[in-house]
């Protein structure tokens, strides 16, 4: 699956799509502890959320490899 | 999309006047405008300037969503909400919000309502730069 990651997110993941091939990140929460043990640097910003088919989704949401992922963390717009 | 609700997300610097003729209309008494600007200073540093970013397709439906609250709630007539990206100096316009009400009440309560509400759910960032480096705003406790 391939997961979008913006603003500080991109930093920490060094680019602005990462791709995942385990078949352990079927849930959000799962993902948040693959992303945490690979770049753990995303424990030290301030929560992020986690979009799938660009809406906000719980932890307990689960993941399928054709969803659209998008890492959100803390929003500064206007 | 909604039909009364103009949404947009741009590279180029913002227009009021494209905002205000939007949400014009001969049934409404007031209209209510709210500019965001790029300021020179945070948290007691100068600023040089800010970048924008966002996930595009998903900040257009959060500020979607956003305003057909603030439709059912304050009963606009039109509401025009345009975010601006990329490299952005100080003073120049970050967002334009834009509300047309029969009473005016209505368009201020409206107006804030969304910019409130953009601040904390929609999918765009802001880069500070400084004198000496950056930072994501929010990013870090």
């Amino acid at each position: 699956m391939k997961v979008l990651c913006f603003g500080i997110a991109r930093d920490i993941a060094g680019a602005s799509e990462i791709k995942i091939t385990t078949e352990e990140v079927q849930s959000v929460s799962q993902l948040r502890r693959y992303l945490e043990e690979q770049f753990p640097k995303f424990q030290s910003i301030n929560q992020y959320m986690v979009a799938i088919n660009e809406a906000y989704a719980e932890d307990t949401t689960e993941i399928k490899s054709s969803d659209h992922i998008a890492i959100i963390p803390p929003v500064s717009g206007g | 999309m909604d039909s009364s609700i103009d949404i947009q997300i741009l590279d180029q610097a913002l227009s009021i006047d494209q905002c205000y003729d939007y949400v014009i209309h001969e049934s409404c008494g007031g209209i209510c405008l709210f500019v965001g600007t790029v300021r020179n200073h945070n948290k007691g540093e100068d600023v040089k300037y800010l970048e924008f970013e966002s996930y595009k397709s998903m900040a257009i439906k959060e500020i979607h969503k956003i305003c057909l609250i603030a439709k059912e709630q304050f009963h606009t007539q039109s509401i025009a909400v345009h975010h601006r990206l990329g490299h952005v100096e100080i003073t120049e316009k970050a967002v334009i919000i834009a509300v047309s009400t029969v009473h005016r009440k209505n368009a201020f309560q409206a107006c804030e309502f969304i910019i409130d509400k953009l601040k904390k759910t929609v999918p765009i960032w802001k880069r500070e730069f400084l004198e000496n480096g950056s930072y994501w705003v929010n990013a870090t406790p």
